[in-house]
């Protein structure tokens, strides 16, 4: 009963705050809706008995991914504008929902069935889900972790490489 | 005890917000927020099935996830950056041209 109620709320909160996020004008507001959806989400994950998922959520997407482009949107100073759809949004919405309905429909007619894994809950609760979780990673899914670290790698020097500010063009000669 | 079937709904109303945002927002950053959405969607689908089936591997794809959309939001934010710094636009319709 608790479980359900608690459920309920997350799924109100996380949609209304993902609508939010995509349907206010000033991009500063967006962003705090999108730290709620976040932070719902991560609601979700502790209640599907996944901690350290919920934890990671929050240090990573909260902690570092929106304050990344809170930073971004505070450094460009953008202002609201007064037309902040796209200029033919009706029919790219009419696309979208149709998107949207194709989902659904797949949804609907899935079977939703699988082979059980050997990961019980009670496996879960007995080692805890951070040492499961890490046994799991670095046993079977080793070569995606490290590959995971050369992807980071890849994307911290290609941001720095893009944003790195270029001396003028007069002074590029004698800095060389 | 909560249906998976209701996590998949929760989880595919979030998706297709986030879908219909990349449509119809002009900001760069907005639309990059939407990704976010949809990334989160795809994640919590993952992890729901993952529990309701008893196996690690859906929690794990869930993480590489959360590293790849770390990764997206610095690459991208930064060329959002150089755009902006070109004074070129701030809205994604008004970019047009390949090379100026």
């Amino acid at each position: 009963m608790v479980q359900q109620l608690f459920f309920y709320y997350l799924a109100f909160a996380s949609v209304l705050s993902a609508v939010l996020t995509i349907g206010l004008r000033n991009p500063v507001h967006c962003g705090l809706a999108l730290l709620s959806l976040l932070f719902h989400i991560a609601g979700f994950f502790i209640l599907l008995n996944a901690e350290f998922i919920a934890a990671v959520q929050i240090i990573i997407y909260a902690g570092a991914i929106l304050v990344l482009y809170l930073f971004v949107l505070m450094l460009l100073n953008l202002k609201t504008e007064e037309r902040y759809l796209h200029r033919r949004y009706a029919l790219w919405l009419f696309f979208g929902l149709l998107a949207a309905g194709q989902a659904f429909w797949l949804l609907l007619k899935s079977p939703f069935a699988g082979k059980p894994g050997d990961v019980t809950p009670e496996k879960v609760t007995q080692f805890g889900h951070t040492q499961t979780i890490g046994i799991v990673i670095f046993n079977e899914y080793f070569l995606p972790f490290e590959i995971v670290g050369v992807f980071l790698l890849g994307a911290i020097i290609g941001a720095i490489v893009l944003a790195k500010d270029r001396p003028p063009a007069d002074q590029r000669e004698t800095s060389r | 005890m909560i249906p998976l079937s209701s996590y998949l709904v929760v989880s595919s109303v979030l998706f297709a917000t986030g879908l219909i945002g990349v449509l119809i927002r002009r900001n760069f950053i907005i639309i990059l927020m939407a990704v976010e959405i949809m990334l989160n969607a795809a994640n919590l689908n993952l992890v729901a099935f993952s529990s309701y089936l008893d196996s690690m591997a859906g929690q794990i794809v869930a993480l590489f996830i959360i590293a790849v959309a770390a990764g997206e939001a610095a690459v991208g934010l930064a060329i959002i950056i150089v755009v902006f710094r070109g004074k070129i636009a701030t809205n994604v319709d008004q970019i047009n041209l390949l090379k100026w």
